[in-house]
């Protein structure tokens, strides 16, 4: 039986991360390879890195730090944030980028994801959904929830799975920074509408919310930013818990 | 050295920055002369099993992959490949391993999903590739075909069914897993190999 996962996110502007505290033994937490490694020797299943810079430069910046992870990093990683293209599709996969995370530009251009499921793999392409409730209705939205779309979360996970995604990536932005635990009803009833994986991002707060989104929600994975890069909870520790919960965990004792 | 056989297969980067890491010397190479003098060989793969196949046929390698002396290692769609036939396209492959590639099934009762994606343990290990590699380690997959359990099997996942998570015959072996992406316990048997 698959491991359930344990992602923890970094976002990068300008090549650098952004969020994070001096861990113990970390040099610099700015650099984006070493704290992707630090949490891969701590336990981490995967990587998610997102590039949040606004500008060319920052982008080209991105792509050469891409790089540099797959040379250095022993575990899988997928990039996100700004995709918009084949052309940027090819270049992170060239870079070295196990998968990508596409968002706003599926919105938009849903032909995107049968395009790059085609041509690289469903393995290789995450949709990831930011979606709200608006009068009982869970709205898509882009740009960071600031945008509503008249697409429905579920059945636009639906349609991205049928075009070829091999993960969504689902947060749901009422949650998102709040810390109270993720809408594990919904999560649930994306699982079962749905037959790839599913990672749960937005609201962990504790030990116990990312427990209930990987059993009562059916998640198979679960992401997180803050709580990891500010020490809240230690991802080794994360998961001996999780373990002694019964719930399947990824452990390797060399 | 060892050759990296490149027959266009999906992206090579992972296994050659996971050998620059273990301070191997390789080459990227579809040349049969190069791939024959080579102390190993490492067949990688991601892709479609019949178009894989045309692929090395097309550089006369479906000829020579079979004939090598020199410990030989199929990762992934390689393992596949190194296989009798695979259901994926109806393919008859190298006839190297004693199995053939089945399809695997989805139950969503089971919480069984395909592609088989992420960590899953491998157990039964046995051979020289997997020393130091604990029963019951977890190793990184993504497939949704997998070859049968056979005499050659020196490592066995569940996926709903139980499949061959590694291979061994003579001098060849193959991992259906991906060890470089696997972690620390993934390098270990990339190191095994080259050991070997």
């Amino acid at each position: 039986m698959v491991a359930k996962r344990i992602i923890p996110c970094l976002d990068v502007k300008d090549g650098r991360t952004v969020k994070g505290v001096h861990f113990v033994g970390l040099q610099d937490v700015g650099d984006a390879v070493e704290l992707g490694r630090f949490y891969a020797m701590s336990g981490a299943d995967e990587l998610v890195y997102l590039d949040i810079s606004a500008t060319y430069e920052g982008r080209h910046t991105f792509t050469s730090l891409v790089e540099r992870i797959s040379k250095e990093i022993n575990i899988p990683f997928t990039v996100g944030g700004g995709i918009s293209s084949m052309e940027d599709a090819a270049r992170l996969l060239e870079a070295g980028a196990d998968k990508i995370s596409i968002n706003s530009a599926a919105v938009y251009n849903p032909g995107l994801i049968d395009e790059i499921a085609a041509k690289y793999g469903s393995q290789f392409v995450v949709v990831a959904i930011d979606a709200k409730m608006i009068d009982g209705r869970w709205t898509v939205t882009t740009k960071g929830g600031r945008v509503l779309t008249d697409k429905e979360l579920f059945s636009w996970a639906a349609e991205a799975q049928s075009r070829g995604a091999g993960e969504i990536l689902f947060t749901s932005m009422d949650h998102d920074g709040t810390k109270k635990g993720y809408p594990c009803e919904t999560f649930a009833r994306l699982a079962d509408s749905l037959s790839i994986p599913i990672i749960a991002s937005g609201g962990a707060g504790c030990v116990k919310d990312i427990a209930d989104v990987l059993t009562e929600g059916k998640a198979d994975a679960a992401l997180a930013a803050s709580i990891f890069h500010y020490g809240e909870i230690e991802i080794g520790d994360l998961k001996r818990q999780l373990t002694a919960m019964g719930i399947p965990m990824a452990v390797n004792k060399i | 050295m060892v050759a990296v056989i490149d027959y266009d297969t999906g992206n090579l980067r992972s296994v050659c920055n996971a050998l620059g890491r273990l301070g191997v010397d390789f080459e990227l190479t579809a040349d049969p002369f190069v791939i024959r003098k080579a102390d190993k060989v490492l067949m990688p793969g991601v892709g479609e099993a019949s178009s894989a196949m045309l692929k090395l046929r097309e550089r006369g390698l479906d000829s020579v992959i079979p004939t090598l002396t020199q410990p030989v290692l199929g990762i992934c769609l390689g393992l596949q490949l190194m296989c009798r036939r695979s259901d994926e396209g109806n393919t008859p492959c190298l006839s190297i391993f004693d199995t053939d590639v089945v399809r695997m099934v989805p139950d969503k009762k089971k919480g069984i999903k395909v592609p088989h994606m992420g960590w899953n343990r491998i157990t039964s290990l046995k051979s020289p590739l997997l020393d130091g590699v604990k029963e019951g380690s977890y190793m990184y997959f993504v497939h949704s075909y997998a070859a049968s359990l056979c005499d050659g099997t020196i490592a066995v996942s569940d996926n709903g069914i139980l499949f061959s998570a590694a291979l061994h015959k003579g001098n060849f072996y193959g991992v259906q897993f991906h060890p470089e992406k696997s972690g620390d316990a993934g390098a270990l048997i990339l190191k095994n190999f080259i050991a070997l």
